[in-house]
């Protein structure tokens, strides 16, 4: 099921900077709560997001437990050549999730 | 809940050690380094834990203040999810860009927030997410440049809490 | 005994003052006449939107930031696919941006078969067990949540139209389930939301309480949620005894705030701190 949404333009001049925003399902889970009988909730967080344009990177982060529930990452980039974005994420308890868009550079 | 008449509770036949009691204690306690473990350690960054997050970014480098606009709302309806956005001020040329971007926080358990690996290849520099803050505090944004130089620029946020507390589900 | 010293022994110090206080509170506030839940004229009525951050309200009206989309993409996902036995809803009721369009404006609606309101959620559940042989998904599972916001987008824009003739019981419960006052505050819904909406509660506006944009994503919730596990939490919040998922007071409830809200804009699924 998809529950990441990628928002960027179909298309872009060479050379143009484009936003892309990205947004993903996950609780973020701290690891510095408690349950109701007071026995620790373990971290479970994605740690890592990574977009690569036709392969090369082109924005990382290093997310912490201070990153809120559904991450919601927007970033810029330079329009180079035609092709698909890729974003990963990975995290916690071998966590991975990725996405591909393709965008059209004239 | 059962009912109880009065005089059914049970009486306490130990005294349960009141907080003068561990007071008492401490002067004897920090001498023999117990002191630590008596303690409770509230689960908050210590204004320690922010500085040595920030030093392990910036290492024994200036830390200058500007070229940095941290923007984040000052008053915050909840914190469990506040916008928080960072701009630099750089050409974002292959010889002069910002190589990274890291936010900290004062009062969460952990102090670091994002660090994000930007580039030329950015064209901008400017992110922005949403992140959690657990109280009232200050968020310190930190740019490191392609030249090795720090730029910062912290905002005071006041977190403010629902009136209608619920249980959760 | 007297009360007061009845109170002292029987809760721990720091407790009974605050009791007392309340106890005080309780009893001035209902020497008044009992509160009136006032229609509130239309152009009076305000969706707690106006009331949010400009940082929340830009959070709602981007899709693309909108953590609600999420469970939108499900349930379209959800909405074409087909169940183990029986067909998919897109099978019966073709694209959901044309069947579905207004929709979620005339719900809750009447149910000939139960003789009562239901909302959208028991509707989907309906067709679920009637129609394609499935199970009925539980209470704020993920896959309810999906469905119901994918719906209820649909209707986005769109006016509440709450105007069935066969709901004015159903609307006259709600509305006492509104206006009398329960919990151990002696408190009603309409205290706050019918007679100090505007007014500050601990630094947060009170607002009217109409449920113009659910199923919300809700800040303190940090997901998605429905408005029966808005309208428990509410109760739990106000210290008086709360209802079942599927309770009749909850539909009674529901029903009645939609109807209250008629005629304004959905905007549905919105984000609430």
């Amino acid at each position: 099921m998809p529950r990441a949404l990628i928002k960027l333009p179909s298309t872009a001049k060479r050379g143009e900077i484009i936003e892309i925003k990205t947004l993903i399902s996950h609780e973020m889970e701290t690891g510095f709560r408690h349950s109701s009988t007071g026995a620790p909730i373990a971290r479970d967080i994605i740690t890592n997001f990574v977009a690569t344009w036709n392969g090369e990177e082109i924005f990382s982060a290093r997310l912490f437990p201070a990153i809120a529930a559904n991450p919601f990452i927007t970033f810029h980039t330079i329009a180079t050549e035609s092709g698909t974005i890729e974003f990963r994420w990975t995290g916690d308890n071998g966590y991975s999730a990725s996405e591909q868009v393709k965008i059209t550079v004239e | 809940m059962g009912a109880t008449g009065r005089g059914r509770r049970p009486r306490r036949t130990h005294r349960v050690a009141s907080r003068r009691d561990l007071l008492a204690l401490l002067p004897a306690a920090a001498v023999g380094g117990l002191l630590p473990s008596l303690m409770v350690r509230p689960a908050r960054a210590t204004p320690a834990a922010l500085k040595a997050a920030i030093a392990e970014v910036i290492g024994d480098a200036q830390l200058n203040v500007g070229r940095v606009k941290l923007e984040i709302p000052p008053l915050v309806e909840n914190g469990n999810t506040v916008a928080c956005a960072v701009k630099v001020e750089s050409p974002m040329s292959a010889t002069d860009y910002v190589k990274a971007i890291h936010v900290f926080n004062e009062k969460n358990p952990q102090p670091n927030v994002v660090s994000a690996k930007l580039g030329a290849r950015a064209g901008r520099a400017a992110i922005a997410t949403r992140i959690r803050l657990t109280d009232t505090q200050t968020v310190t944004a930190i740019a490191e440049m392609s030249d090795g130089s720090f730029w910062s620029h912290s905002v005071d946020v006041v977190i403010t809490l629902g009136a209608c507390l619920e249980d959760p589900l | 005994m007297s009360r007061a010293a009845h109170f002292r022994s029987a809760l721990p110090r720091r407790c009974w003052r605050a009791t007392l206080a309340a106890g005080v509170l309780a009893a001035a506030a209902s020497m008044g006449a009992a509160p009136r839940a006032a229609d509130i004229p239309l152009a009076e009525r305000r969706s707690s939107y106006v009331d949010m951050s400009a940082a929340t309200r830009a959070m709602q009206d981007d899709d693309a930031a909108n953590p609600a989309s999420l469970w939108v993409l499900d349930g379209e996902t959800l909405w074409r696919a087909k169940p183990a036995s029986g067909p998919a809803c897109a099978d019966c009721h073709g694209e959901a941006t044309a069947s579905m369009r207004g929709v979620a404006a005339r719900y809750p609606a009447w149910d000939a078969k139960q003789k009562t309101a239901i909302d959208l959620e028991a509707r989907i559940n309906i067709c679920r067990v009637e129609k394609q042989d499935a199970t009925e998904l539980p209470p704020e599972s993920k896959d309810l949540l999906a469905l119901t916001a994918y719906l209820a987008r649909q209707s986005r824009g769109l006016a509440i139209a709450i105007a069935d003739p066969r709901l004015d019981a159903v609307i006259a419960a709600g509305r006492q389930l509104f206006e009398r006052r329960q919990g151990q505050l002696n408190l009603a819904c309409a205290n706050c939301h019918d007679d100090n909406w505007g007014r500050k509660l601990a630094g947060n506006v009170v607002p009217q309480a109409h449920p113009t944009g659910y199923p919300i994503y809700r800040l303190e919730w940090q997901t998605l949620g429905s408005l029966q596990r808005r309208l428990r939490n509410c109760l739990v919040g106000m210290r008086a005894e709360s209802y079942a998922f599927g309770a009749p007071e909850l539909i009674a409830l529901e029903t009645y705030l939609l109807w209250r809200a008629r005629g304004m804009p959905i905007e549905s699924p919105a984000v609430r701190p």
